[in-house]
């Protein structure tokens, strides 16, 4: 089987803090795969390396074939990124932005891009609008247009759907699962909302203290710790002692 | 080096000046209040001073050249530090713009806003105080050559320190200025300085751009060699830079300040 996304022994050290340890997992093409964890477990960290944001200590990162540190430029032409803590120029206008992006990522095509992303997206009002006077979903579906400006075939995603209300939040997992079905991309959703890995999730890796300490689709998962739902599954295994320490 | 990717770092700032007119106006304000101020010392000297009244307008003259050195360099660290303050350092790294394309747009870039400022300011010198810059001939190219290549390479520098300790570097940035001034003998000649001080100064390339630019003034002579020696400490100062940067890159990747930096 090919993957789109191999992560091998992946290590991660700050001065003596183990921050990844030996983190092993791969994504297949059109799949999404969820990455839970609670808050400091790691998964920020991995998904720097994923971006190129950070070197990684040990282990190796391929996508689509190619190795990492060896094809950054090239490796970051073909994924991209959205999350919350993470914000377009404010000043600019919502189209301004794309234009830049599109840009920055040599886009062919870009004014036929942006009117297809922006009718998915339902951008139309917005394109001529300050990105920072817009409301947080609004950002949302302009970081969006964005995070899929260069029509990328993997996206990593940093709690896509957090402080959105439920329909906009509902409206973005929809079109997620639409775009990936329609354009077959790899995803990498790490989120602490668990209702929203189950739906888009097949298969999920659970992350503690730098390690993947359990991995599966929802449904095994839940069975196999005697659990009503996924979020049960996530406080047993972060509330239990790590049994790989 | 990809043109369109430069050309899409400079459209990102074009738009965030050409958006705002309070920015535009800070672009001209600070030049133009500086000019004018040292256009009337300039004035009070010429005519109180057997050095300066051979040249009337030699100080405002090192005034306008100091000014584009220092808009430069602040023009350049304003443009890496916009992405900081935005929270749009994080989308930048992970696009896949090589860092010699980010320093070439950004080098562009700090260009004009240094001449957006400075260009109303020259203007206003003539008929305000009677002087022209351009009195200085055919070496002005050279002179704000230098000083622009020297202003880019500061911009650098605090920009890999910003890259490198974040943004707690960032007061460095406003200050490295003030800092080297003092040895860039901009409005006195280097014999003014202590010893030790002169040695220091000879190794920055602003004593030899101010040495001649005083020199052009006032014996209407150049010393070709000055701006020679001026090109080449420049050039090594900017390999310094650009390979710090890249050093300072490659640091931040390991130690995680990127991601620290971008949220």
């Amino acid at each position: 089987m090919t993957y789109l996304v191999e992560v091998n022994n992946l290590k991660k050290n700050y001065s003596s803090k183990e921050a990844v340890r030996n983190v092993t997992f791969n994504i297949k093409e059109n799949e999404i795969l969820g990455l839970l964890g609670p808050n400091g477990c790691g998964k920020t960290t991995t998904i720097g390396m994923l971006l190129g944001l950070l070197k990684p200590t040990g282990g190796e990162i391929k996508i689509d074939n190619m190795n990492f540190e060896k094809n950054r430029i090239e490796i970051l032409s073909k994924i991209n990124f959205i999350s919350p803590y993470i914000e377009l120029p404010k000043k600019l206008t919502v189209k301004q932005n794309l234009i830049v992006y599109g840009k920055l990522y040599n886009i062919k095509n870009l004014k036929e891009r942006i009117e297809y992303l922006t009718e998915k997206l339902r951008l139309n009002e917005l394109l001529n609008r300050i990105t920072g006077e817009l409301s947080s979903g609004q950002k949302n579906r302009a970081s969006l247009a964005k995070a899929l400006i260069n029509k990328p075939q993997v996206l990593f995603l940093d709690e896509p759907t957090a402080s959105l209300d439920p329909e906009v939040g509902d409206f973005v997992r929809t079109f997620l699962e639409t775009y990936k079905q329609e354009n077959k991309i790899s995803i990498l959703l790490a989120s602490h909302n668990m209702n929203e890995v189950s739906r888009l999730c097949k298969s999920v890796l659970m992350m503690k203290n730098g390690q993947i300490i359990d991995n599966g689709s929802p449904e095994s998962l839940i069975a196999k710790h005697g659990r009503k739902n996924l979020e049960e599954v996530f406080l047993k295994l972060s509330r239990s002692k790590n049994e790989l320490d | 080096m990809n043109l369109i990717r430069i050309y899409g770092l400079f459209l990102r700032h074009f738009y965030l000046i050409t958006r705002s007119f309070p920015r535009i106006l800070d672009l001209i304000y600070w030049p133009t209040i500086q000019i004018t101020l040292w256009g009337f010392i300039s004035n009070f000297f010429a005519t109180y001073s057997t050095y300066y009244n051979n040249a009337v307008g030699i100080i405002l003259t090192c005034a306008i050249l100091y000014d584009f050195l220092f808009r430069t360099s602040i023009g350049f660290n304003m443009l890496f530090l916009e992405e900081i303050w935005s929270r749009n350092f994080t989308n930048l790294f992970i696009s896949p713009m090589k860092i010699s394309e980010i320093i070439t747009s950004l080098i562009g870039t700090a260009l004009i806003r240094a001449l957006i400022g400075l260009v109303p300011a020259i203007l206003l010198t003539s008929p305000l105080f009677g002087v022209s810059i351009l009195n200085l001939g055919i070496n002005l190219f050279f002179l704000f050559l230098s000083l622009y290549i020297f202003g880019i390479t500061l911009g650098i520098l605090v920009s890999a320190g910003l890259l490198r300790f974040g943004p707690s570097f960032e007061n460095i940035a406003w200050s490295t200025m003030f800092l080297i001034a003092p040895f860039g003998c901009i409005y006195y000649p280097v014999e003014i300085l202590p010893e030790i001080f002169q040695k220091i100064a000879y190794c920055m390339p602003l004593v030899y751009v101010f040495e001649e630019a005083r020199r052009i003034l006032v014996e209407q002579s150049v010393n070709i060699e000055n701006i020679y020696k001026a090109f080449i400490i420049n050039i090594i100062y900017l390999t310094v830079a650009i390979s710090l940067f890249y050093y300072s890159f490659d640091k931040a990747r390991k130690k995680g300040t990127l991601i620290n930096i971008g949220e």
